[in-house]
């Protein structure tokens, strides 16, 4: 049995989607530069996808900017506002537990003479928003806070953090990596004060190598890549036609049903939880008091006391059961997850945590399956331990 | 401009009747090493030398590295080929050779002629004459020195004329294959592949054992190995890589033995299931990147311990490096960056925080007795479930 619960790291594509993929790369391979029909044909995809995206955010369609992911997306938000707003002042504020996407272009602009806050998180992974009113500076320019977060699970009070930050300064941007929670929630940039907005395609069982970046159309952004002058100057290169399309399609697709396979999820995580539980020596990280409904569905992440997380991952493996030790996109090198680390998370649990990601393709079955297998597996991996 | 390569073998040539085996395995392996590169290569013995004649286009400077990996090679000259079409056509062709080939002509210089064709109208001493009056007349700034020449061309006049003065160096040693086959126990780190190198480098063949424990070594760590015999092939030629399942083996001894005896009854574990292998494919020797004293399972009390398992003889040649020294050869030979990617091998999973430096074998010989009769099937199962990887570059 195969049983993949790593899908914070990436997921699988929907048949749907690799279908029209293939397609456009197959028959519709045209340049939606291009003068002729072919180019035509391509560009009338690209328009859906941005209708499809603007659709599901209530947005508007030139306010959807394509990219290489959410790296590049983060990385656009981040640079792009930092530079061209660098008038109104030098100070940005985010928080300790985001990912290196945000994190790095963080440290990238301090090089550049910008100053950054970086926003401590509660035991449960959440900032908070005294905190938040606290940082804000007369000089401070723009504000990034991630909607959910990719190794616990934890949602940020995004609606309250958009509301405090305009009514401090309505000119301060707000920019929120919803990299792990579009796709689960609905997010709603206007309703939720949100200037930008990061998303990646292949976390929503799209195409890798694809995202967009919703950019408000009062914020004032320059691009970070120069060239041809595709998509109105702010992105240039050409669109990646196949992977556009087949984010949209995804897009479209998980939305359709968002509501029951959300709480179906959240049915799925509770059950896990609880079971999980019941084992002596775990510790989940990032659930409070209000319950699973307070964090997103599709993540839990585990501390089991005696196990290293390599250990464990690699005898899950040998099930066919894949998961991951802290957060994926970093852990081929084994480092400490900051987000543990800000949310104290006792020191020796550090090496010991396990991430399960569920998706709309996990199984009921296959998480019983799982938690027989961890029930037996945890008291024999506990006995060989470094001494 | 060039056509072919003058190969200059190491101690070959010092070698009695059985020459032409070395010099065959020097052949095999220039043609194993050449396999890589763009365009099609004769090889040719004549007469006491190798040459590597281009018989397409090539790419000079990929064809000279890998030339460079070939054991057994001293030095490796470019020559160029030059029909005999007469006196002036010969002179026209050197005058043009040392005008491209050395720019700053402020040099001294010798002719070495030497005549294979007897039937040469001109005869050697009287090639050097004439030919350097050629040249001091084309090049009035060279002058000629015949005790410590700065270019020393050479002049061959075979069926060809062939003309060459530089020698790029080889990597010494002997070619592999001419030295029997040894046995490597190959970790991962940055010792083992230098100390197969190492011992390939004297005409020895190498297979190698690895030593695998899912799920506390990744998969990762395994194909790092994977990476790290593949470049070692490079100068080896192909290694058949054994990987062994040592999981069962270190989970009972962790449970069994005492625990800073750990590390020392592992690695005599190892050199037996290394031994067993290597005796099955016949090797003649098992291979380690031991160096005295660099952790605690090096020292010379350690050693003692681990030697004792093993009939076979045990070549360990950084016994006597320092970290920096072996770092630094790893380094030419490629394998540093990808030995310190990060992953655990099976030696250090467990280990203790005071592993014994000082092991009594007659110790470790009582504390192994209880545990001999399951360790010894253990041992057959992980023998039986060999995987066998064969790599190549």
């Amino acid at each position: 049995m195969e049983v993949y619960l790593d899908n914070s790291a990436t997921t699988r594509a929907l048949p749907q989607v690799a279908e029209l993929v293939t397609k456009i790369m197959c028959e519709e391979y045209g340049n939606p530069s291009s003068l002729h029909r072919k180019g035509v044909e391509a560009e009338q995809y690209l328009r859906y996808a941005r209708e499809t995206l603007a659709g599901i955010l209530k947005v508007q369609t030139k306010e959807i900017l394509f990219t290489s992911g959410g790296t590049e997306a983060n990385n656009l938000a981040l640079i792009g506002c930092a530079m061209a707003n660098r008038r109104q002042g030098n100070h940005l504020i985010t928080t300790q537990v985001e990912h290196p996407a945000v994190l790095q272009p963080m440290q990238y602009l301090e090089s550049q003479g910008f100053q950054v806050t970086y926003l401590p998180v509660d035991a449960w992974g959440r900032i908070s928003l005294q905190d938040l009113e606290n940082a804000i500076r007369p000089e401070t320019i723009l504000v990034s806070v991630m909607h959910t977060n990719n190794e616990v699970g934890a949602l940020q009070p995004i609606q309250e953090a958009g509301a405090l930050i305009k009514r401090r300064n309505p000119a301060i941007l707000f920019h929120v990596d919803a990299v792990q929670g579009f796709g689960k929630c609905r997010i709603q940039p206007r309703r939720m004060q949100i200037d930008l907005l990061s998303v990646s395609s292949h976390k929503i069982h799209g195409p890798k190598g694809v995202g967009f970046l919703y950019v408000g159309e009062r914020v004032k952004i320059q691009p970070i890549v120069y060239g041809g002058g595709q998509q109105k100057n702010m992105r240039s290169g050409t669109e990646n036609v196949p992977g556009i399309a087949g984010m949209a399609k995804a897009a479209e697709m998980i939305y359709a049903h968002l509501d029951e396979d959300t709480e179906r999820l959240y049915e799925l995580k509770e059950y896990f939880v609880d079971r999980i539980s019941r084992l002596e020596g775990i510790r989940i990280n990032g659930i409070p008091q209000e319950g699973c409904r307070a964090t997103a569905p599709h993540v839990v992440s585990v501390s089991i006391a005696g196990v290293r997380s390599e250990v464990m991952l690699h005898a899950l493996e040998e099930k066919g059961i894949y998961v991951s030790a802290g957060s994926a996109c970093a852990s081929n090198k084994p480092q400490t997850s900051a987000t543990l680390k800000a949310m104290k998370l006792p020191k020796e649990l550090w090496d010991s945590t396990i991430r399960f990601s569920f998706s709309v393709y996990t199984t009921r079955e296959e998480i019983d399956y799982t938690l027989d297998i961890m029930y037996d597996m945890i008291p024999m991996l506990r006995k060989y331990t470094r001494r | 401009m060039f056509t072919a390569f003058l190969i200059k073998y190491a101690e070959i040539g010092i070698k009695g009747r059985n020459r032409y085996l070395f010099e065959d395995a020097l052949v095999r392996q220039i043609k194993y090493a050449l396999k890589r590169c763009d365009g099609a290569f004769e090889i040719r013995k004549t007469m006491g030398r190798i040459f590597v004649e281009a018989q397409s286009a090539f790419d000079f400077d990929e064809t000279v590295e890998q030339l460079r990996r070939v054991f057994g090679i001293w030095g490796i000259c470019p020559v160029i080929y030059v029909e005999d079409q007469g006196w002036e056509k010969l002179c026209g062709e050197v005058v043009a050779y040392l005008g491209e080939m050395y720019p700053d002509k402020n040099k001294t210089f010798k002719v070495n002629a030497r005549r294979s064709r007897k039937n040469y109208p001109k005869d050697s001493m009287e090639i050097n004459r004439d030919l350097g009056e050629v040249i001091l007349g084309a090049f009035p700034e060279m002058r000629v020195d015949v005790h410590r020449p700065d270019i020393l061309l050479n002049i061959e006049v075979r069926e060809k004329i062939y003309v060459y003065s530089e020698t790029i160096p080889g990597p010494g040693g002997m070619p592999v294959g001419t030295g029997g086959k040894a046995m490597l126990l190959l970790s991962g780190g940055i010792d083992s592949p230098v100390a197969g190198y190492m011992v390939a480098k004297r005409g020895v063949k190498i297979d190698a054992v690895y030593f695998h424990a899912p799920p506390y070594t990744s998969e990762r760590a395994k194909l790092k190995v994977v990476d790290l015999a593949r470049l070692v092939s490079r100068y080896t030629g192909p290694i058949y890589l054994h990987v062994i399942n040592f999981t069962d083996i270190q989970m009972y001894i962790y449970e069994n033995a005492p625990h800073e005896e750990l590390t020392i009854i592992m690695r005599r574990y190892m050199m037996r299931i290394a031994e067993a292998i290597a005796k099955e494919t016949e090797c003649l020797g098992l291979i380690t990147g031991e160096s005295i004293g660099q952790v605690a399972s090096q020292t010379m009390s350690s050693l003692i311990a681990t030697n004792e398992v093993c009939e076979l003889p045990v070549y360990r040649p950084l016994i006597g490096f320092d970290k920096e020294e072996i770092v630094e050869v790893a380094k030419k030979i490629d394998t540093y960056e990808t030995s310190i990617q990060p992953f655990e091998d099976c030696c250090t999973i467990f280990v203790a925080k005071h592993p014994v430096t000082k092991p009594n074998v007659n110790i470790i010989r009582k504390h192994e007795r209880h545990m001999v009769e399951k360790l010894e099937e253990l041992m057959k199962t992980a023998l039986e479930t060999d995987e066998l990887i064969i790599v190549s570059q």
